[in-house]
């Protein structure tokens, strides 16, 4: 297999029934590959069809038409090696932060003893900074906490692919800004493939190896990919007069406000 | 403290208007019990009419026979069927309405039926459950179950419709099966609705045991009041008014606590 069709789009249309009896194509002609431990970001306006293109890898959704393939496996629903950070968090509020880990850990590797578990929940607890909020329930701690549940949840059950479906979107740009620090030093030690949908310019560079710019809907697909030859570890300030870093993001503006600006609804 | 003696206080003021207003019903209605001489049939004393009793609240606890007992037994054997009938209703509804709310085929195909027989009053089951099972117990407990276990499956059924998609997209992507799903998921979220539904099931079996005793006779609390009735005792029968509306009032308490204990929104 080569690393470099990790995951395969090809040929993806989306299209949903109309109460008029017509067809909406939300999503067309969408032809992606993505390399192992890559990142890639999906950016486009509200209604390209992003999320969507997401919940069909997530296989929460299923496509109209082609074909999506994972390590040589066609996906044909949901599961745990293409794990999903929702923009909501979706903790189960009846667990605790530790509990909700515990819960999704338990369920992909059954055959770890108590102690692995107990371990295995720990360790992601410490990734993202939370042992003094372990046995809180989410109801009880602020958003970035809760999103950084959400991360070490989806990275627990070590999944292929770590689907982020705007995930620092409904926090403050601070917080936003901490957590994206979070992801990127988590990456740098555990590499992963990761799929972010966004419509933050500044966060799609920052995290990105690539940048899937989406066209507007109806009959949404991808415009341009922008390669972002940033090395690694990013630092945010020191970029802001990086050369690369201003190229990048003037793509990606120009991209999104003047090829393809959109006007309020 | 202003607001603790406000309601302690208010109540006070409300029950001297009612007592006021009771007395003067029995001026216009001639042998209506009054309230000091009600308090005698309940405490013991000497009433207006120059009797000495020893009054059914001193001893709730005496047996002369099996049909001559004191108003404590009178509760506790309806109680008994109150919470047998419940039981049956919780352990039918629960599932039942847990296919509701989980499966739109099963809920097109019972909600008319739970929407007609939901109404039916306990006095026109009890005549057909007397006849079909000729036992005084097991028709009481019957006619509690079927007009108490509606409330139980509707929201039920109602918690599970409540569940977050997103809750259910966690499932999905975990690969949860058919029960992990119920129990992980769907059966947190709908726990506090199902207990929402056991409160008003135990008020309205608590409402039925009255109306059914009273018909199946023998027995109980309803039984109690009617037989004071047919024995001209008017005072007790207000006594047990009272108690009724006391047990009733604590069985809603009792059950708002434990529905409190299971509902993960009251840990945070």
């Amino acid at each position: 297999m080569s690393n470099d069709k990790f995951l395969q789009l090809e040929n993806i249309y989306k299209t949903f029934p109309l109460p008029n009896g017509k067809e909406y194509k939300a999503v067309v002609d969408v032809n992606l590959n993505i390399k192992k431990n890559e990142i890639v970001s999906i950016i486009g306006h509200s209604g390209c069809g992003k999320s969507t293109l997401l919940n069909m890898i997530a296989g929460l959704d299923s496509q109209t038409q082609g074909h999506i393939i994972l390590n040589n496996k066609e996906i044909t629903g949901p599961g745990p090696e293409r794990a999903v950070v929702f923009q909501n968090h979706s903790l189960l509020p009846w667990l605790t932060v530790y509990q909700n880990i515990e819960m999704a850990v338990k369920k992909v590797m059954p055959q770890l003893t108590s102690q692995e578990l107990r371990q295995r929940v720990e360790h992601f607890v410490s990734m993202v900074n939370l042992d003094h909020a372990k046995d809180k329930f989410p109801g009880g701690i602020s958003g970035g906490m809760k999103q950084r549940v959400g991360i070490a949840r989806a990275l627990s059950i070590k999944p292929d692919v770590l689907l982020m479906d705007e995930p620092f979107g409904a926090l403050d740009s601070l917080t936003r800004a901490n957590l994206q620090e979070h992801l990127m030093r988590i990456q740098q030690s555990v590499q992963n493939t990761v799929i972010i949908i966004t419509h933050d310019i500044d966060e799609a560079v920052l995290l990105s190896d690539r940048v899937i710019m989406m066209t507007n809907g109806p009959e949404a697909t991808i415009g341009e990919i922008l390669e972002v030859n940033l090395p690694r570890p990013r630092d945010r300030v020191a970029l802001q007069s990086d050369p690369e870093y201003i190229r990048c993001r003037e793509a990606i503006l120009d991209f999104l406000y003047k090829k393809f600006a959109k006007d309020d609804e | 403290m202003r607001e603790t003696l406000k309601k302690i206080f208010l109540p006070l003021i409300v029950m001297v208007i009612m007592i006021q207003a009771w007395s003067m019903t029995g001026k216009y209605i001639s042998g209506f019990p009054t309230p000091s001489d009600t308090y005698i049939y309940a405490f013991g004393g000497t009433t207006s009419m120059g009797d000495e009793l020893k009054g059914v609240l001193t001893d709730p606890f005496y047996v002369v026979n099996k049909d001559d007992k004191g108003l404590f037994w009178q509760l506790l054997e309806s109680l008994k069927r109150v919470f047998g009938g419940f039981a049956l209703a919780i352990i039918v509804g629960v599932p039942v309405g847990l296919m509701v709310g989980m499966s739109k085929n099963i809920q097109y195909a019972l909600n008319p039926f739970i929407q007609i027989l939901k109404p039916v009053s306990p006095l026109a089951w009890l005549p057909l459950l007397l006849f079909a099972f000729k036992d005084i117990n097991t028709t009481a407990l019957a006619t509690i179950f079927i007009t108490s276990i509606w409330p139980i499956i509707i929201n039920t059924a109602l918690g599970v419709k409540s569940v977050s998609e997103d809750y259910l997209n966690v499932a999905k992507v975990l690969r949860f099966n058919p029960i992990e799903k119920v129990f992980q998921i769907i059966l947190p979220v709908a726990v506090p609705y199902i207990f929402t539904g056991m409160r008003l099931s135990l008020g309205i079996a608590w409402l039925v045991i009255v109306a059914a005793e009273m018909l199946t006779g023998g027995i109980g609390i309803g039984f109690w009041i009617w037989n004071e009735y047919n024995s001209l005792n008017y005072h007790n029968i207000i006594i047990g008014i009272f108690i009724v509306g006391m047990v009733g009032f604590l069985l809603d308490i009792l059950m708002g606590k434990i529905a409190d204990y299971f509902d993960y929104r009251k840990k945070m």
